[in-house]
């Protein structure tokens, strides 16, 4: 009963962290939704909005100024981002806005660093990293109350955005450049303030995101090496769907704790490293586009 | 199509390219040059990231196909050297060179079989893979590592039919003559056969495919290239630049540095391999100098990292939108304005003369 217990644990934990891989994902899938961009530099912007967030509450600012100024400067950001790297390489190829958002996210990272210094900030949500004492004693599952509250917040996230796309005229236009951006932008939605709603709300998300992380591993430069887990999350969820992040997530979270605790320690632990890479692989192998992603058909 | 690999014929500028470079790397630098500061830090990593860049050039210039995972196929390189030499000893160490090149070269087919499916970032995420995997591998099983409780192995000396090459300079002169050797084989490939099937696939694969060429055995075969030379890059950083060495060493940065080499160096050509290592190492080094000469250490030591990794971002940015060939074109617009204004005599330019 105990061991059933503790695969139900490892497997609740692992959905939970999975739901972080998620929060991050979901940044990414939101750009590439609306600009079919690849946005490498989701991970940086993860780390560059939490350490602004930080660093703003170091000057004094109270934790919702500092939020609300945060996702100011994220706007900013996203400004710039649209006027001065996607709108030259408006009509270039994938790869070559994906190298230029490789670029964008060393950029990022270099600002925040120049601008906030290097040393791992300590974030306290005022959430412990701890079991939550009431549910184990309801069921004996070791639950943490921070891994809980971020499974909430990604799922309000989740709700909100879905319900901003669905109900809104700012998400109904976005929808429309989705689908075909020169069509949209001939019967007059303005591209540009679209792109810059997306990115705003996608450095929403990342200072979300890195709230959550910074919360639990402390406000650093590792953030941006944990953001590239999100890239099988996001393989195997589809680029292109918001349910397919989260579903992605779940399953690149819960695997990689089960691999770990059960496979793990047959070749000396820490595969979690690598193991969402090759489930990816096989991922590929299997469904390319994704569980919820479209299936592309390249002619020539 | 049989892809017989076509042994170009070298034009005279080439040849004489070639022994202008040779005469000053053999000649010039090392009587110039005597410190060893020069060899060591600058001359002998110079030499060994633009082997591992011209590996990249190779799958992502050539063959079109974004891989990020050098510098575990670098590692690869690295630590196979190191068993080989530690584990069989009577091996001449050129032949234990090429050796650990091939095992690298293994693990690229083995992680370039995903191209075959995907491209773009996909197949990036799929190369990541090899990195973390390659990198965890050699971390975990202290067997490559000579089971040393430290985890750091020391590279043995490099010992040539007899003869240690242990001084900075002999050690810079192993490494160019390796990397010479391998450019030149490089540059071969990339004007033969290989190299034209590469960029077909690379420019359309489906157009290359119905035109016969294989796309499996051509996407494998720049895998296979690509990470022999990263391999053998790795193993000669490792000996010759690192001497001691943990896994570490060959994280994910190290990938990212090179990727930036080719993309700012200019994709699709070797010279710019070489050029885009250049800036990636010497920048830092500039703005160092800089930050000490100038501002006397005023200016904060992360600060300055900070700036290089602004700087190397909005190059990057600046480059994708402006010159997506990178410095080597650059260089090469340069000195077309110099050749045109001083010989203006080209083939091209006489035959246009007679038509009229």
């Amino acid at each position: 009963m105990t061991e059933i217990l503790f695969f139900i644990e490892v497997v609740v934990a692992g959905l939970l962290a999975g739901t972080m891989y998620s929060l991050v994902a979901l940044g990414f899938v939101l750009i590439y939704k609306a600009s079919s961009t690849f946005n490498f530099a989701q991970g940086a912007m993860v780390f560059f909005a939490v350490l602004s967030f930080v660093g703003f509450m170091e000057l004094g600012l109270p934790f919702v100024l500092a939020f609300f100024v945060t996702i100011l400067l994220m706007g900013v950001v996203g400004f710039f981002t649209e006027r001065l790297v996607l709108q030259p390489l408006m009509n270039e190829s994938e790869d070559t806005v994906l190298m230029a958002t490789i670029g964008l996210g060393f950029v990022l990272e270099g600002l925040a660093q120049a601008a906030w210094g290097v040393e791992v900030r300590r974030l306290d949500l005022g959430i412990g990293d701890f079991p939550i004492p009431w549910i184990i004693e309801s069921t004996g599952l070791f639950i943490s109350a921070l891994d809980l509250t971020a499974g909430l917040v990604a799922a309000t996230m989740i709700i909100g955005l879905a319900l901003l796309f669905k109900y809104t005229k700012m998400g109904l236009g976005l929808r429309a450049v989705a689908d075909d951006p020169g069509a949209a932008s001939s019967i007059g939605i303005p591209l540009p303030s679209i792109m810059l709603m997306v990115w705003t709300a996608a450095g929403v998300v990342a200072l979300v995101a890195g709230m959550m992380w910074g919360a639990r591993a402390g406000v650093q430069f590792a953030l941006v090496d944990l953001a590239l887990k999100a890239l099988p999350v996001l393989i195997i969820g589809g680029f292109s769907s918001i349910p397919g992040a989260i579903v992605g997530g779940l399953i690149i979270g819960a695997s990689e704790k089960v691999l770990e605790v059960y496979v793990g320690p047959f070749f000396g632990g820490g595969i979690e490293v690598w193991a969402p890479f090759v489930l990816a692989i096989f991922f590929l192998l299997w469904r390319p586009e994704g569980l919820f992603g479209e299936k592309i058909i390249r002619r020539v | 199509m049989t892809s017989k690999p076509v042994f170009m014929s070298f034009s005279k500028g080439d040849i004489i390219n070639l022994i202008v470079m040779m005469g000053i790397g053999l000649a010039v630098i090392p009587l110039v040059v005597q410190s060893d500061y020069w060899y060591s830090s600058i001359l002998i990593p110079w030499l060994c990231l633009s082997l591992a860049a011209v590996g990249q050039q190779i799958v992502m210039g050539y063959a079109g196909q974004l891989a990020l995972g050098a510098a575990g196929f670098m590692a690869a390189g690295a630590f196979a050297l190191f068993n080989l030499e530690l584990r069989l000893p009577y091996i001449p160490f050129p032949v234990n060179l090429m050796l650990s090149g091939l095992v690298a070269a293994a693990f690229g087919v083995l992680f370039g079989l995903p191209s075959l499916r995907v491209r773009g970032i996909y197949l990036m995420v799929a190369t990541l893979a090899s990195q973390f995997f390659i990198i965890w591998m050699i971390d975990k099983f202290g067997w490559f590592k000579n089971y040393d409780t430290s985890g750091i192995i020391t590279a043995q000396d490099i010992v040539i039919f007899g003869k240690p090459f242990t001084s900075p300079l002999e050690m810079y002169l192993v490494v160019l003559v390796v990397v010479t050797v391998l450019t030149i084989l490089a540059i071969n490939m990339t004007r033969g056969s290989p190299g034209r099937n590469w960029m077909a696939v690379r420019d359309m694969d489906i157009a290359a495919e119905s035109m016969g060429i294989s796309l499996l055995r051509t996407k494998l075969q720049a895998f296979a290239i690509s990470a022999f030379f990263c391999g053998v890059a790795g193993a000669l950083f490792a000996f010759t630049y690192l001497k001691s060495m943990e896994p570490v060493a060959f994280d994910i940065k190290l990938s990212f540095r090179i990727l930036f080499m080719v993309i700012l160096g200019g994709l699709g050509t070797i010279s710019g391999a070489f050029i885009g290592a250049a800036f990636i190492l010497l920048f830092p080094v500039v703005l160092n100098t800089l930050g000490n000469e100038v501002f006397h250490g005023m200016v904060d030591a992360t600060i300055i990292s900070s700036i290089e990794l602004v700087v190397f971002g909005v190059l990057i940015i600046v480059f994708m939108i402006y010159e997506p060939l990178g410095m080597a074109k650059l260089w090469e617009n340069l000195t077309q304005k110099f050749r045109v204004s001083s010989a203006p005599k080209t083939k091209a330019q006489l035959g246009r003369k007679q038509e009229t």
